[in-house]
């Protein structure tokens, strides 16, 4: 079942004296439930492509379709989470997290009541009242994915989220993320640098060129590896020549330039 | 070894109160010995008294003038047009701020405009504030609000430029409006820079009020300053100095406080 369709996307960015095309071709199906995986060379265009199908940027050409629905403007049903957590440093982690409702209004309790249990879950339930200066850089990233996840969005496009984050803690962190979303059902899309994190995380691994970004290759995980943990993929004995695969798969796009 | 370090614990706040003591002292110490010199100086006269006065005339004057209640009501006319300013400048001067981050049109068509308000001395328009406002507080008002309003707007609106997009991107992806946008992440987001434009405003607003006074000349310390100044009476020109050295430093006392309260949280 298709649940995100990209038809030929082209995204260009049009300046007073520059004509850049970021990504072109885009053709993607993406299935409901299923954990995507965008890799590729830094300036390939993996972030425009998310603002894309999050409805901040829009297609120069092609179309996007969520739901069968085309994608106008930034909605609720599409969650976000940055590479930094962007928490906003004015605001409690109770404020922090019910953000998103209060833009949407809803403020009723039981309309936060999924907030306050994710962040139960994510074993913050204690921080309530505390403010972002006061946590440290993984909790921070815990709970902007209670932000993220506390209007029950259908999509989840994750930038890099890992990036600012030490190894243990981004190790842990992916566990978590992955538990979460596979929990609650969702359809996620990961943009990441990591080859590891991407074939750890995924389903499917798609690696875009230099740019003007265009899918070169795309890598399916075996079943039981997607279904497992990052942490225990990464220790599997399948793992290894699937990142050699797409290591020499990338650095032959190096070799291109 | 818990004793151990709950001595040195003690050892470490005695240290760092007995500092702050030090501090204390020689500040009052700087203040005592400049009033003493100024009072030994004149009596010695190796200062004019006629022209420096000295602290005793003052506080002497300053009993006189409670008394016939004359200092009350020029203070409370002065203190009165500045705080008015002072708000009038930093209220309006945010809402034009807002109003340029609002429009990008509307900002680069009046950013030449705003270049040329901001490097013109706005004193210099006291006349025309007079003659357009009447000879009244209206226009000593408006003067004190027009000396920090051009400023305040270019200070906030680059504020709210500089904030990072990437709080409004997270606002966006709420579905938020380009208002919620802004209650939400660029105004909070500014209210450093907004608590230190008001610190300069408070500087700014008594500027433009003791101008306006010197300009009216009807009542306030302004005018006590230029009525002292014309009949040679210097006592009375030192005792409005003292005055707006206090109040001043009350409110921008005040203003820390506002700080305190509003960016406490903030690393």
């Amino acid at each position: 079942m298709a649940f995100l369709q990209l038809k030929e996307v082209e995204k260009t960015f049009f300046t007073y004296d520059s004509v850049t095309t970021a990504v072109e071709k885009i053709n993607l199906t993406i299935n409901k439930g299923e954990f995507i995986s965008i890799i590729g060379p830094s300036g390939c265009g993996k972030t425009t492509l998310l603002s894309l199908i999050s409805g901040l940027l829009h297609p120069t050409e092609g179309q996007i379709l969520l739901d069968g629905k085309q994608i106008e403007k930034p909605t609720p049903e599409t969650g976000y989470m940055l590479q930094q957590d962007y928490l906003f440093p004015w605001l409690t982690i109770e404020q922090n997290i019910t953000l998103g409702l209060k833009t949407m209004g809803k403020t009723k309790s039981e309309e936060k009541e999924l907030a306050y249990e994710l962040l139960d879950t994510l074993g913050l339930s204690d921080k309530t009242k505390h403010y972002p200066s006061q946590l440290s850089g993984g909790m921070r990233q815990r709970v902007a994915l209670v932000r993220m996840l506390s209007t029950d969005p259908k999509l989840l496009l994750l930038d890099e989220p890992f990036s600012a984050l030490d190894y243990q803690t981004k190790l842990k962190l992916e566990n978590l993320v992955f538990s979460t979303i596979r929990t609650h059902g969702k359809t996620a899309i990961l943009v990441t640098h990591d080859i590891g994190e991407a074939l750890a995380m995924s389903d499917r691994v798609i690696l875009l060129t230099h740019r003007p970004g265009s899918i070169q290759q795309e890598f399916s995980v075996a079943h039981h590896l997607a279904e497992e943990l990052p942490f225990n993929v990464r220790l599997d004995s399948q793992f290894t020549p699937l990142f050699q695969e797409v290591w020499k798969e990338m650095e032959s796009l190096e070799k291109q330039t | 070894m818990k004793s151990k370090h709950e001595e040195m614990h003690r050892q470490f706040k005695k240290q760092t109160k007995t500092r702050t003591l030090q501090i204390r002292a020689v500040q009052i110490l700087i203040l005592l010995s400049f009033f003493i010199g100024w009072e030994t100086a004149a009596s010695a006269r190796w200062i004019d008294p006629l022209l420096f006065s000295s602290p005793s005339r003052v506080w002497d004057l300053f009993l006189v003038r409670v008394q016939d209640g004359s200092l009350i009501m020029h203070t409370s006319v002065t203190l009165f047009e500045t705080i008015l300013g002072f708000l009038l400048g930093t209220f309006l001067g945010t809402f034009l701020a807002a109003i340029l981050w609002w429009s990008p049109f509307l900002s680069r068509v009046l950013d030449p405009y705003i270049v040329i308000l901001n490097s013109m001395p706005k004193v210099a328009l006291g006349p025309i504030l007079i003659v357009g406002l009447g000879p009244g507080f209206t226009s000593i008002i408006a003067m004190g609000a027009l000396i920090s309003l051009v400023i305040t707007t270019m200070v906030v609106y680059n504020a709210f430029r500089e904030v990072d997009d990437n709080y409004v991107k997270v606002m966006k992806s709420f579905g938020a409006t380009k208002r919620q946008s802004f209650f939400g992440a660029i105004f909070p987001a500014s209210y450093p820079t907004m608590i230190s434009t008001l610190k300069v405003n408070v500087g700014l607003a008594w500027v433009g009020v003791i101008v306006g006074e010197f300009l009216v000349s009807k009542q306030g310390l302004g005018y006590m300053i230029i009525y002292g100044f014309q009949v040679f009476n210097f006592t009375l020109v030192m005792l409005s100095l003292v005055i707006i050295a206090i109040l001043a430093t009350c409110m921008y006392q005040t203003v820390e406080l506002v700080e305190k309260k509003l960016i406490r949280h903030r690393t």
